[in-house]
């Protein structure tokens, strides 16, 4: 990408100035700024939050631990950052669904998932998830067995909830990193189920 | 009255992108670096940064990029600081000294910042009011300023599920007027209480802070 100004949209601009008065007046130090960007791009993303699903897939005493308290179970695999701080797990069944969302902004567990996607912090999904769900869910592909129940998670407070999908069918014995493979973001923001073993290949 | 209160209402259909880029531009990257980093300088907390982005103009809020959403905020808390000025911004470049930071956040020190967070679990001064089981209703009127109860939350009777901790309340640390923590309860609501088109087997679980709670 060029970098002159006469191929900048007005804000690439805009933020490039006022990066530079920033450096300038000495509130921030550009590598910082590097380095967090970084850290999302790289290291902290979905795999965290995956690995805790699978970890409790295959360990029933994990599993315990994860839905009393979460923020523990969670930190103990090394995943504590910033929006992980208090942490709840809800665990998928045939009797209830879950779904997060924030109404009121973007909140999202970035600690097991990363930055959420444009779809999670725009107006259509933070509007309609908590009265149309399933109508939500179905622009999703998901369709709920008959019977079951949706519980929707407004993440109104510093609360952040981790959806715990139910384990596919036919992955008995797999291992905890075969298992990762069927774990997909959206199946741990209830708009998805964890991959079948079929559709995974 | 908060441009962000979007729960309930009607902004067409989701359009989920899987092959979405984790950043749609440079200045996206740079704008969610900097709005971190500037946590270090410790001139706002999160319920006040949260209350700037909620108080643009609602069309504005509703139509522009997320990263555009915080662009427009951080730089509203840094003039309402005098951490930056007009005349900088259309200069580009520094007119008068900068006010005194917390500190400046190093590329050094940011693995142990991100790592940190921000938690906002305070020791407890009181006992909890309600305990899990009890009946409870919503406030109705909301306060003209930062809140975190939902509109749609509002005058509504739901039932304690989890006593979370306690915690900093946002409406009092929004306002500068201290963190004055108390207790933050999850409260689970019949899907057909809070909207009259909701599925019988729905329910909608908010985290409401005591104050905003009442016995039936």
């Amino acid at each position: 990408m060029p970098h002159d100004h006469s191929h900048m949209t007005e804000i690439e601009a805009r933020v490039r100035a006022l990066e530079s008065l920033l450096t300038e007046k000495g509130y921030i130090d550009p590598a910082a700024v590097d380095a967090i960007v970084q850290t999302y791009e790289t290291e902290i993303g979905p795999r965290n939050g995956a690995h805790v699903v699978a970890k409790a897939w295959t360990d029933a005493d994990y599993a315990d631990w994860l839905a009393r308290d979460a923020t523990a179970a969670i930190h103990s695999l090394g995943y504590m950052s910033r929006q992980g701080e208090h942490m709840a797990a809800c665990f998928n069944t045939a009797e209830t669904h879950h779904l997060v969302v924030c109404t009121l902004c973007s909140c999202y567990p970035w600690s097991v998932l990363g930055l959420p996607p444009t779809w999670y912090k725009s107006p259509p999904y933070r509007a309609r998830a908590v009265r149309d769900p399933r109508g939500v869910l179905a622009e999703f592909g998901v369709t709920l067995p008959e019977g079951t129940g949706v519980e929707v998670h407004d993440s109104t407070a510093e609360m952040r909830y981790l959806v715990i999908p139910q384990r596919p069918p036919g992955t008995d014995g797999w291992t905890e990193d075969a298992l990762m493979d069927l774990v997909t973001r959206d199946s741990m923001i209830g708009t998805g189920l964890a991959v079948s073993p079929e559709a995974a290949g | 009255m908060s441009s962000a209160d979007l729960g309930g209402r009607d902004f067409g259909p989701v359009a989920p992108n899987p092959d979405e880029p984790m950043f749609h531009a440079e200045w996206e990257k740079r704008v969610l670096g900097m709005v971190v980093a500037l946590g270090a300088a410790g001139q706002w907390n999160l319920d006040q940064s949260r209350s700037a982005r909620e108080s643009l103009p609602e069309d504005q809020y509703v139509s522009i990029p997320y990263y555009h959403i915080w662009l427009e905020a951080v730089e509203a808390l840094m003039r309402d600081r005098g951490m930056i000025t007009d005349d900088e911004m259309d200069k580009g470049h520094a007119c008068v000294p900068p006010v005194p930071v917390a500190r400046t956040l190093s590329a050094a020190d940011v693995p142990a910042a991100l790592a940190k967070g921000g938690p906002v679990d305070r020791p407890a001064t009181s006992e909890p009011v309600f305990a899990v089981g009890a009946r409870v209703r919503t406030m109705a009127i909301l306060p003209g300023t930062h809140t975190r109860l939902p509109r749609y939350a509002a005058d509504k009777v739901g039932e304690i599920t989890a006593v979370h901790g306690h915690h900093v309340f946002p409406d009092s640390n929004a306002v500068g007027a201290g963190e004055a923590p108390t207790w933050l309860y999850k409260v689970a609501f019949v899907a057909r209480d809070l909207f009259a088109d909701g599925h019988p087997d729905d329910r909608v679980s908010l985290d409401l802070w005591e104050p905003y709670l009442s016995d039936v």
